[in-house]
């Protein structure tokens, strides 16, 4: 990243912070942590609950959000690589600044209700900062998915689409498959394949990285389990934690290749 | 001297540029004209390096374009229609470019004036309308004082006033030496712009002179009739 990266990405992210929709996504965090606070009244509540909400909701939001800037910026996309410049310093400047102003509005939501308030102790503390984690980590995931997607598809709709169906697919259907799966080989060790099924999904990732530090068995389904069981608490969360931070690399990377070849 | 080879450029199975081989030479305004769908876009992207060409290649002033995106600061380029991050300033989008290109533009005075974009300078893009949006675009176009410039439909958009000013720039930049490419679909605005014209047809170059000769040649007394006499012998 260079100097001209980080001009883009600034300029991006002051157009993102006046946009109504980016003060309606922080706002939308602020509202249902301080509402989960004043309801429960637990601190550990309020994080596994967010925590659900966060992995369903920010994948959700950075793949339609990211596709529909992408779309909507093409020409202008198309000016600033008419001036001397690297395709790769605006690839990355967009995704810098579109990932940056979702992150911000998501952290910003949901750590002001914590202002007032103290966390009960230190594994609440270090769940909330794996739960900011992994958020900042489905938002460039998913933000890296979108563009790669607008950039193979310039029909808008389709490219929309394609990026709803992915995560109605990881959010959603990815579940039951597993599921599916167990079912249909209980028989078998599976502990490798769900392993390799866990990794597949960022969703499943972030979720088992989350209930991992907390430790609520109940609620870490046959996949958290197995990971818990297979490499033990401490490896369990260093190896979501890599696997996520490869999943943000892997979008990222093919979209700005295919970028580098893109016509405009 | 931008010069074009061999440069052929296909969508899917589409050719919309064929084996174009072409010479814009320095210091001249070149009209590319022709009908709606006939490459005149995709040959000025390819010159901006925003087309990747199937076959061929351009070289300006003897270099390949594609060994490097620093030629790009010798250009200037007005697309046909403007869209900016619409929550930016008219004066961030111009630091934006400015930026880019290492802070030698000046857009403190330089052309803000005669297009009137002082008093907008602080609005932000989504209050502007069309035709300021496209003085905008005008303005980033000048502001950097480069070689060559490229117009794509540049007048579209623009009021009269604008539209003279634009062209009276334009007239100024010929003195200086400047290297001019246009295209347009009113042809009469451009008429006494020109010293060549190029006319492109389903991809292929049917027309590459002056345009003196263009006249001579079609017998008629205007680029419009010449352009729609050559547009009628492709028909038959």
């Amino acid at each position: 990243m260079n100097s001209t990266t980080y001009k883009i990405a600034g300029f991006g992210i002051k157009d993102f912070l006046r946009n109504k929709w980016s003060v309606l996504y922080s706002i939308f965090f602020l509202l249902v942590t301080e509402g989960m606070f004043r309801f429960s009244g637990q601190s550990s509540k309020v994080i596994i609950s967010m925590m659900s909400i966060t992995i369903f909701i920010i994948p959700l939001i950075s793949i339609i959000f990211g596709s529909s800037y992408f779309y909507n910026s093409r020409e202008f996309i198309q000016l600033l690589l008419t001036q001397p410049v690297k395709r790769s310093s605006v690839y990355q400047g967009l995704f810098l600044s579109v990932t940056t102003t979702l992150s911000l509005c998501f952290t910003i939501g949901i750590t002001v209700p914590l202002l007032w308030r103290n966390l009960d102790n230190f594994t609440q503390q270090i769940s909330y900062f794996y739960l900011v984690i992994s958020g900042i980590c489905l938002t460039c995931i998913f933000v890296g998915l979108s563009f790669l997607y607008s950039i193979y598809n310039s029909d808008k709709s389709k490219g929309l689409g394609m990026s709803i169906l992915t995560w109605l697919f990881l959010a959603v259907i990815y579940d039951g498959i597993v599921l599916l799966i167990v079912l249909l080989f209980n028989d078998y060790p599976l502990e490798k394949v769900m392993i390799a099924l866990s990794v597949m999904n960022p969703i499943d990732l972030a979720r088992i990285l989350l209930l991992i530090n907390i430790d609520i068995s109940a609620l870490m389904g046959y996949t958290g389990a197995v990971f818990e069981n297979f490499f033990g608490n401490f490896t369990a969360i260093i190896f979501s934690l890599t696997s996520l931070f490869l999943w943000v690399l892997l979008p990222f990377s093919l979209g700005m290749r295919k970028f580098q070849k893109m016509d405009l | 001297m931008i010069n074009i080879i061999n440069l052929t450029k296909r969508y899917g199975k589409a050719t919309v540029l064929d084996s174009i081989n072409l010479i814009i030479k320095k210091g001249r305004t070149t009209a590319i004209l022709g009908p709606n769908g006939s490459g005149k876009t995709t040959l000025l992207k390819c010159i901006l390096g925003l087309v990747n060409p199937y076959q061929g290649y351009i070289t300006i002033d003897s270099k390949p374009i594609a060994d490097s995106d620093a030629y790009r600061r010798n250009i200037g380029y007005m697309p046909q229609s403007a869209k900016f991050p619409p929550n930016l300033k008219v004066k961030e989008v111009l630091q934006l470019v400015n930026h880019i290109r290492n802070g030698n533009g000046h857009f403190k005075y330089g052309l803000l004036n005669p297009f009137d974009l002082n008093k907008e300078i602080n609005k932000k893009i989504h209050a502007l309308s069309g035709g300021t949006l496209q003085k905008l675009n005008a303005n980033l176009a000048f502001m950097f004082s480069p070689d060559i410039y490229i117009f794509d439909e540049p007048t579209a958009g623009l009021d009269p006033i604008s539209n003279r000013d634009f062209k009276e720039i334009i007239r100024k930049k010929k003195s200086d030496n400047s290297t001019i490419i246009i295209t347009s679909h009113i042809l009469s605005e451009i008429e006494n712009l020109v010293d060549d014209v190029i006319f492109l047809h389903e991809g292929k170059i049917r027309f590459n002179d002056t345009l003196e000769k263009l006249i001579t040649n079609t017998k008629t007394d205007n680029l419009e009739n010449a352009i729609a006499s050559i547009m009628e012998q492709n028909h038959e």
